[in-house]
């Protein structure tokens, strides 16, 4: 067995303990859902009814509050479902694998949206709903992508080799997902160009871009905080019985 | 460790030489979908000749991947599996050689028939020695990828959609090069870089799935 | 039980071995150490995790909690599950050959032997397919013969075995032990040998739900 090539630190091996997650999620999650609220609402007040018009493309643009930040989570989602994975195949943390778990769902719930707002904006903008651009296309097979982990992780009913599987598909799929987007760039070299990045410096006005940036931000504290809460619950649920829940402040009430 | 190796191989080219549809079945598979093209498109030779090459290449993929499902399920059933995972040997080992007569037995009839294929499809003729070289490296590709989805779905009941799901998105990559480079060689295009990508992509693979479907299969 | 003190003498041990199956907890805190000349049967009533125990001494199921620890590790092990691990459409002799291969090498001389050995003289060149299921569990136990290892882990090795084949797998069980062997075998059918030692897996069943995830007892 090649359990101590990798020496796990201990906070780390700390943060692995179900108990420990239950509370620390626990104290954070107000801190989160608040963020999120005043980020999400700030931004999207802003930028919906404040931001100048584009000069292109007119008001239609606005939907970019919405697009931006799912298609970033997407990615993200899948990428922090991958390293959550990693670390409970590694270290054998059972609570990694609840965090993969609880990834799939709002992972594919960001890339729907991010695919439905893309169609939408589209139509002002090429005409069509569809059209067979490379970002729509990569964020298609990303949907594919979490479709097929989520029907793996359903599949198999020993959750916790589950949780491992969902933990090797998402790893590969992760490793996959740049080669996906260069092929897919390279086969329709016919997309735009990206218009946003967080280090280059963007090319629209800054009050175009600040509420962008707030909403992305806002999206982040959102997908922790579905996090914190699903996660939390994965606990309760696999966790019943087990003493310290027994005696915990939440479950006696005192 | 060769020892080892040889001795999957041998004894998974036995079971196909008692079995032999197990080879034959992948290869009509491949021509019956592409022969329901011309029916469902149009038997025009123009409009075949233009879709050919991606015809092609999918029904390769729907091949390889059905094929697949059995790759480690039948020694899961039958408890072989559990002794070849308990050789003192690297679970790598296994995988590798269990794809390599996947291909051997799938992929491989698939490009000597291809040519013929090629033909119904109305492929032009100089286009064919760029169909045969891109399949012959892209279905061990495919081979290998899957190999990942077979082991992951090997103990799951009803895998074999499964699979397909997980497997797919992540031969688009391959299909896109493989399909283009057929096509470019058709407008009389050269296509070193699609190879040199294909030949990239067979790496690759190499290098995930003995860890992936290694790791896979010991779950 | 002897602890991991006397390490070098056993063929192999655990320390703190524990099983949870979706966050059930089958067995905890198994210690038991396995010396040359042992015969280990294993009880529990249905669902304790016998089976659980033999893969997971075998390799074949991960280990979260605890260790199984062997000292030496040329230790040559064999298991024979529930599946028997034998491909129908192979004869008996052709399994032997890809199973004995896997660990190393064997001559046709020497499978025929070990098929006689089983009983099996006349059906080495037999599709498997067309064996009974007594058969078949002799064609599998065949390489106890074949294979020279110390320890054999037998999950219910007498299943579908006649009276007959009973007392001689008991004979084979004898002799591998009084040679120097070990055997960790799980059986609903009482061994008739001196020197089996019987663990009891209901003595290390689950007391609590979680408290094996890390810290999870250790709240304050």
């Amino acid at each position: 067995m090649t359990q101590s090539i990798w020496r796990m630190p201990r906070w780390f091996h700390q943060m692995g303990s179900p108990k420990w997650f239950y509370d620390f999620g626990g104290s954070l999650q107000p801190w989160f859902a608040i963020a999120a609220f005043a980020l999400l609402t700030w931004g999207m007040v802003w930028g919906l009814a404040f931001a100048p018009a584009d000069y292109q493309q007119g008001n239609s643009f606005r939907i970019m509050y919405v697009h931006v930040p799912a298609a970033l989570l997407s990615q993200s989602v899948f990428l922090g479902m991958a390293v959550a994975g990693a670390v409970g195949i590694i270290w054998k943390i059972k609570v990694a694998f609840m965090v993969a778990r609880s990834c799939i769902a709002i992972g594919a719930t960001f890339t729907a949206i991010a695919l439905l707002t893309g169609a939408i904006w589209g139509k002002p903008t090429w005409g069509a709903y569809w059209v067979w651009d490379a970002r729509l296309t990569s964020t298609l097979v990303l949907l594919f992508l979490y479709a097929g982990v989520m029907a793996l992780n359903q599949a198999i009913t020993d959750r916790q080799i589950a949780g491992k599987a969902t933990a090797i598909l998402a790893i590969v799929g992760t490793i996959n997902i740049p080669i996906i987007k260069y092929s897919v760039e390279w086969w329709n070299t016919l997309h735009q160009s990206s218009s946003f990045t967080l280090t280059a410096k963007p090319s629209m006005p800054a009050d175009m871009y600040l509420p962008l940036l707030l909403t992305v931000l806002g999206s982040y504290c959102v997908f922790v905080l579905v996090i914190l809460i699903r996660t939390r619950a994965q606990i309760l649920q696999t966790q019943s019985g087990a003493n310290w829940l027994m005696q915990h402040r939440d479950i006696t009430g005192a | 460790m060769i020892g080892f190796m040889l001795t999957i191989i041998r004894r998974d080219l036995l079971l196909v030489a008692r079995q032999p549809a197990e080879m034959i079945n992948p290869l009509v598979f491949f021509v019956l979908v592409i022969a329901m093209f011309p029916l469902g498109i149009s038997p025009e030779a123009s409009i075949l000749s233009q879709v050919a090459a991606g015809v092609i290449w999918v029904a390769a993929m729907l091949a390889t991947l059905l094929s697949l499902e059995l790759l480690f399920k039948l020694d899961h059933d039958d408890g072989s599996l559990e002794q070849l995972l308990l050789a003192p040997y690297p679970s790598w080992c296994l995988v590798l050689s269990k794809v390599f007569v996947h291909w051997l037995v799938s992929g491989l009839p698939l490009i000597l028939i291809s040519p013929f294929i090629a033909m119904m499809l109305f492929l032009p003729d100089h286009a064919i020695p760029t169909l045969m070289l891109s399949l012959l490296l892209g279905t061990p590709t495919l081979s290998l990828l899957g190999a990942i989805g077979a082991a992951l779905v090997t103990g799951v009941r009803g895998g074999g959609m499964l699979l397909t799901l997980l497997i797919l998105p992540l031969y688009v990559p391959v299909i896109i090069f493989g399909a283009s480079s057929v096509a470019a060689a058709a407008q009389g295009m050269p296509v070193d870089g699609y190879m040199a990508l294909l030949a990239a992509m067979l790496v690759f693979a190499l290098m995930i799935t003995p860890w992936a479907a290694g790791s896979a299969l010991k779950l | 039980m002897s602890s991991s003190s006397s390490a070098m003498s056993d063929l192999f041990f655990t320390s703190d071995l524990a099983c949870e199956r979706d966050f059930r907890v089958l067995y905890s805190s198994l210690n038991f150490s396995v010396k040359a000349g042992d015969l280990w049967h294993i009880k529990g009533r249905n669902g304790a995790g016998k089976t659980t125990l033999l893969r997971q001494l075998a390799g074949l199921h991960s280990v979260d909690t605890g260790q199984v620890l062997y000292p030496n590790e040329a230790t040559k092990v064999i298991y024979v599950g529930h599946k028997l691990g034998l491909k129908e459409q192979l004869t008996a002799e052709e399994n032997l050959s890809w199973l004995a291969g896997l660990n190393g090498f064997s001559t046709k001389l020497q499978r025929y032997a070990a098929l006689e050995q089983v009983g099996l003289s006349g059906y080495e060149e037999n599709a498997v397919e067309q064996l009974s299921a007594g058969q078949k569990r002799r064609v599998a136990l065949a390489r106890l013969h074949l294979c020279k290892a110390e320890v054999w882990l037998l999950d219910e090795p007498f299943t579908s075995l006649d009276q007959q084949g009973i007392v001689d797998e008991q004979d084979w069980l004898n002799q591998h032990t009084l040679a120097g062997g070990a055997v960790i075998m799980t059986s609903h059918q009482d061994i008739s040998l001196p020197q089996v030692k019987v663990l009891d897996l209901s003595l290390y069943a689950g007391s609590s739900l979680g408290d094996l995830s890390r810290e999870g007892g250790s709240s304050t």
